[in-house]
């Protein structure tokens, strides 16, 4: 079987699991606008680890997007890094993202670091067969063969649980939302990159459909091994993919942890109306408490801890002074809050009504 | 029956010529009564928007009948002028994408009046500003003065979904259909949107045909009321809502709520799948014989599902579902054949 095979490779190919593959570091990025200057990320520093699987969770305009695509310096021309480093690293070797030259990126991307944006229709040329788009995307990034693409692309096209010979003669068009994920999927992983970025893996896809590229992600993720960054703004996702969870306001980190810890502990409250906010399916009925006012303007952000015109919790030192990442209890669990033991107290008894309704499903 | 506001009797609607017809509603039929909350969910293109379409007057049904207070809505016979302006009056429908929905040249104040001075609800400008003052606060836009004057680019997406809201109420409706009116809306705003809609309901007794793709939204709006699935054009299951959520009984629902990811990392990785035998949705060109999920359905019977279309049958407790397993599991084999 060739769906036996690419597992086989993927074990063979496994990356040392002891380097991290990627790390930023006090990464700022701003949009020149005509309004002025939007500052997107603010001084995000992260580490992604050795195949693990990490949710970048927020609401649209916090920035998680633009991180993505910085990592990968795709990034639009009104965009600029002003300050920060991104590092790659590859058993022993470590390469700066932000000082290569376009060739170097090209080697970098794809090989290295693969990304599957949102959209699934508009990543593909419309008027290209499968078949042509994943040999221009091989051959860019230095695989002249035709014979050898065609054969890897036939194997993990059936991997990814389609039919290949179909998919391959197909136009965009004929698929369908699920199967475009999938052949993106596919051909992110044509030339076994050790990181994955995946924007909004899931989002705009029917309910059955996404269970079926959640599935898929698991599967892959265990066979091959790759670290993966994933971007949503859909907890449930984060909470079913996830080992570990970053949420994100206004362009910073405010709060990152173990999924355990993100969702059943959460420290930032930030976080904790997120989670408020977004009912379970199965089970009884839940209260769920929204986060009054709306996300700051980037162009102009409040001074001190950005969420503090939204907080409950707010005091004077958050209005003048920004808390900065801290751990707290837990193993790696960081939160950027001046209030973290009133927003534990008050997390008590979510925790409990959640306990008490799991049991109730039991 | 006439408790009902609302009623749709057997929709059929077709799109397309004769060469390529496709049915988008296969003979739909619910009602909902005065203050009802009935949620319409399903995977895109299983015909919710244009059921949606139909009872909001958008759409003419190719077949079947909506009614309004016992009237019907599209036939001709006894209908005057006053029933049709009290039924495009009493039934407004919220759209999905408060980008596309709003006029982008139109301030939220012409925005709101023009129904309001057309209809009569007011005599003159003082009146207006006033009625469109008292919306706006309504819908929690507020101090009004900060958003009567804007433009629609001028407001953020959970902003202009409310400019919809008020806009629906202009003319005072008794019923609502809500077109996926939450889905754009970022995480930590919907809920306080839902809430208004709910508030609709509380205050003014507003009936809701609820239309989404998200049953964690479905379950938490119309948690009193009523969830109808569909599948490919037809409903499959009607049933209230704790039921629907804690025992589906058609196999289109069990996959569905098996299948839904929860922001509960242990529920969610601990949950029982259901696996179908096929992943592929059917296409509404060349749809499947007797019962339409009978390809991917795991309680698949040969000889009688792919042959036979199973009616949606009332399975007690006001629940409905159009399945052979079900009808013979419940009601005995006899109601099958």
């Amino acid at each position: 079987m060739s769906a036996n095979r690419i597992t086989e490779q993927g074990r063979a190919t496994r990356h040392s699991a002891q380097v991290v593959p990627l790390s930023m570091k006090d990464l700022w990025v701003e949009y020149e606008v005509r309004r002025g200057c939007v500052k997107a990320v603010r001084g995000v520093t992260l580490d992604l680890r050795p195949e693990e699987s990490l949710a970048l969770i927020g609401e649209s305009g916090c920035g998680k997007t633009t991180l993505g695509l910085a990592l990968v310096r795709l990034l639009a021309k009104a965009a600029r890094i002003t300050e920060g480093s991104i590092t790659y690293r590859r058993d022993d070797q470590e390469l700066d993202i932000l000082s290569l030259n376009s060739r170097e990126l090209r080697r970098f991307r794809w090989r290295e670091c693969a990304m599957v944006f949102q959209s699934a229709l508009n990543a593909f040329n419309p008027v290209l067969r499968i078949r042509d788009q994943i040999y221009d995307t091989a051959r860019a990034h230095g695989v002249t063969s035709r014979e050898e693409t065609n054969q890897r692309a036939l194997e993990l096209l059936e991997y990814v649980q389609l039919d290949p010979r179909r998919v391959i003669n197909a136009y965009p068009h004929e698929l369908s939302g699920g199967m475009r994920q999938r052949v993106l999927l596919a051909m992110s992983l044509l030339l076994s990159p050790q990181v994955l970025i995946l924007d909004e893996p899931t989002t705009a896809l029917d309910i059955l459909t996404q269970r079926t590229i959640i599935d898929l992600l698991v599967r892959l993720k265990a066979d091959l091994g790759f670290s993966m960054l994933f971007i949503s703004h859909d907890l449930a996702t984060a909470a079913e993919l996830a080992d570990r969870v970053a949420t994100m306001y206004a362009g910073g980190i405010v709060e990152l942890g173990s999924v355990n810890d993100i969702f059943y502990r959460p420290y930032h409250p930030y976080t904790l109306g997120l989670i408020h906010a977004v009912p379970t399916v199965t089970g009884d009925f839940e209260e769920l408490v929204s986060i009054p006012g709306a996300p700051p303007d980037l162009i102009d952000p409040p001074d001190g801890c950005k969420f503090h015109p939204r907080c409950p919790y707010a005091t004077e030192r958050c209005r003048v002074e920004e808390p900065q990442l801290e751990p707290v209890a837990g193993d790696g669990h960081l939160v950027a809050c001046f209030h973290t033991d009133l927003v534990r107290r008050d997390a008590a008894d979510l925790l409990q009504r959640l306990t008490d309704s799991g049991e109730a499903r039991r | 029956m006439s408790d009902y506001i609302i009623e749709a009797q057997n929709l059929v609607r077709r799109f397309g010529s004769r060469k390529s017809l496709v049915t988008a509603v296969d003979n739909v039929s619910f009602g909902i009564e005065e203050g009802e909350v009935v949620c319409l969910v399903g995977e895109s293109g299983c015909g919710k928007t244009t059921t949606g379409k139909m009872i909001a007057g958008l759409l003419k049904p190719t077949e079947g009948r909506v009614r309004y207070a016992g009237r019907d809505v599209w036939g001709d016979n006894g209908r005057s002028k006053e029933d049709r302006k009290a039924y495009r009056l009493g039934v407004q429908i919220i759209h999905q994408d408060p980008y596309a929905s709003l006029n982008p040249s139109h301030t939220i104040f012409k925005i709101l009046s023009t129904p309001l001075l057309h209809h009569r609800f007011v005599q003159n400008r003082a009146e207006a500003i006033e009625q469109v003052s008292e919306l706006l606060t309504r819908v929690g836009l507020s101090p009004v003065e900060d958003f009567i004057t804007k433009y629609p680019h001028q407001l953020s997406g959970g902003q202009r979904q409310r400019v919809s809201v008020a806009r629906a109420l202009t003319v005072k409706p008794k019923v609502i259909v809500a077109d996926e009116a939450v889905s754009m809306v970022d995480v930590s705003l919907r809920v306080s949107l839902l809430d208004i809609l709910g508030s609709l309901k509380r205050d003014l007794g507003v009936t809701y045909l609820f239309i989404t793709h998200d049953l964690a939204v479905a379950k938490f709006f119309a948690w009193a009321g009523r969830i109808a699935v569909m599948y490919v054009g037809s409903i499959v299951e009607l049933a209230s809502t704790p039921q629907l959520v804690n025992d589906p009984l058609h196999p289109y629902s069990k996959a569905l709520l098996s299948a839904v990811p929860e922001a509960d990392p242990e529920l969610t990785r601990s949950k029982e799948r259901l696996q179908l035998r096929s992943h592929d949705i059917p296409s509404l060109f060349a749809l499947p014989h007797g019962c339409r999920f009978h390809p991917r359905c795991p309680f698949f019977m040969e000889g009688l599902c792919d042959v036979k279309r199973p009616d949606l049958v009332p399975v007690g407790n006001g629940r409905w579902v159009a399945c052979h397993l079900v009808a013979r599991e419940i009601l005995g084999s006899d109601a099958v054949a």
